[in-house]
């Protein structure tokens, strides 16, 4: 029998969620139909994440593309339909046209597996990260290196500590919803084996006797722990956490059954979530908001 | 003699003549490893400009790689950790050149982490120090720079310190790879403009 799971018509980190309730309590080798015909947007949290969860499937999973061709044409810009050909039973022919071209789309969904994709996807990224931080965002021009390093440092973290490959994409994109403001969101996804487990490899640390997912994350995000026992580790974290602060911007990673934030003030979510729906391996999203001139 | 080495040739030599960003901790590890081996070949004491001119973006873990790693080999830290090399074998002093404001970011934040201090030539503006430095050894630094070369008594002259906090201060200096000895004096590694 196939389970059907609806994905949200705004699929982004929050709606997310539901998808990953229906699939918890289900075994890796069953099988599955992801249904997201009625999807009218997605964030590349969303995009990355539905190729990061094929990953975890024994079984590979169907998948019905989203019916507006509007979408459906956007998800092949990002380069959706292009991984998720190798990952997904594709119900029906998704969408073909241009790889890009969509100015929002900043880079398309990237697979990450070694340092050299690192250099290959900042090397790309920094002329129009510049265009998008300065033009739209009204970002100091200077904000861009700095940009280029957070990529940077959060798609190391995949080739560092996930143990497999994953996912990067960058958009930007107005945020009507909650914040009503453009911003640019980076998304780098992994189906890896997430931040408990990887701190569990340094067998050099102790640990007290609440030990689960939310206390890794708080480890590895707020203090800087890396499995390594090098001292100069952790920093990558640390750095993507100032220029996020710098920028009035958002990091929030999920791994395992918890997810946690660096929440700015214009957001309400939480800093620390628990006891959510099982999902392998690190969920990174990095939002910076457009500048507001101080009045 | 004054070594020179040029990063982004170093970068291109070592891992891929494409690249121009200095990103990703193999890719660090892996400039360090060549910077180390050049310097070895010169053995004894050695005074090596560092350029990242013509270097894009300098990410953190590659900066913690190749700066804080060359100077954790080769330097005392703040809280006088010792360096890794043996002085006898290799006594290396190091001056950063060509560091944008991008690279800085990266670079003060692994200095930081690790209680390190390096000395950066900005050009015009003259050799500054960048990192972890008490305002005695700061005081002490420019100090030194001002007069060109100094020994202790000299230096608490100018200075207005006591001998014995001046002769403790270059002392750590120079073990911070931040002055050079020769004979009695201390001699700045930069120029100072």
């Amino acid at each position: 029998m196939t389970t059907v799971i609806t994905v949200p018509s705004s699929l982004d980190d929050v709606t997310f969620e539901q998808v990953l309730e229906h699939l918890a309590p289900l075994p890796p080798d069953a099988k599955i139909l992801l249904d997201a015909r009625h999807v009218r947007w997605a964030s590349p949290y969303g995009l990355a994440a539905l190729l990061t969860l094929a990953q975890t499937r024994a079984v590979r999973p169907a998948f019905a593309p989203p019916e507006a061709e509007e979408t459906s044409s956007y998800w092949t810009r990002a380069g959706f339909f292009r991984h998720a050909e190798s990952l997904y039973e594709l119900q029906r022919g998704a969408a073909r046209t241009r790889q890009s071209g969509e100015s929002s789309v900043l880079l398309e969904i990237t697979p990450i597996t070694k340092a050299g994709d690192v250099h290959e996807v900042v090397g790309r990224i920094q002329q129009r990260a510049q265009a998008i931080l300065q033009g739209e965002l009204g970002i100091d021009a200077k904000a861009t290196i700095g940009f280029s390093m957070t990529l940077s440092e959060a798609c190391q973290n995949i080739i560092e500590h996930a143990g497999r490959g994953g996912w990067v994409a960058v958009q930007s994109y107005t945020w009507k919803k909650r914040l009503g403001r453009r911003v640019v969101v980076i998304a780098v996804c992994d189906a890896g084996v997430g931040f408990r487990q990887s701190l569990e490899t340094n067998q050099g640390r102790t640990r007290g006797d609440r030990w689960d997912d939310g206390m890794a994350l708080e480890e590895a995000v707020i203090r800087g722990v890396s499995r390594f026992r090098d001292p100069g580790r952790g920093q990558g974290l640390a750095g993507i956490r100032r220029y996020v602060g710098k920028w009035s911007g958002k990091l929030s990673v999920r791994s395992g059954t918890a997810r946690i934030a660096i929440v700015p003030p214009w957001d309400d979510d939480v800093p620390l979530a628990e006891q959510l729906p099982a999902f392998p391996g690190a969920q990174m999203q990095i939002t910076i908001p457009e500048r507001v001139p101080a009045r | 003699m004054i070594n020179h080495i040029d990063v982004s040739v170093v970068l291109r030599g070592t891992v891929c003549d494409l690249y121009s960003n200095l990103v990703t901790r193999p890719t660090g590890a892996a400039v360090r490893a060549e910077i180390e081996q050049q310097l070895a070949e010169l053995g004894g004491r050695t005074l090596t400009v560092i350029d990242f001119t013509h270097v894009g973006l300098l990410d953190f873990s590659c900066a913690d790689e190749i700066v804080a790693k060359l100077l954790l080999k080769y330097c005392d830290s703040a809280e006088g950790s010792r360096p890794r090399v043996d002085g006898a074998r290799g006594e290396g002093y190091f001056v950063f050149r060509g560091i944008n404001d991008s690279h800085l970011d990266a670079i003060e934040a692994v200095l930081e982490h690790h209680g390190l201090a390096l000395v950066v030539d900005r050009g015009e503006e003259g050799a500054q120090l960048v990192g972890t430095v008490g305002d005695g050894e700061r005081r002490a630094w420019e100090t030194v720079h001002q007069l060109g070369a100094a020994d202790a008594e000299e230096l608490a002259d100018a200075a207005g310190m006591s001998p014995d906090d001046a002769n403790r201060l270059l002392d750590t200096l120079c073990r911070r790879r931040l002055l050079m000895r020769l004979d009695d004096v201390y001699v700045p590694i930069g120029i100072r403009r």
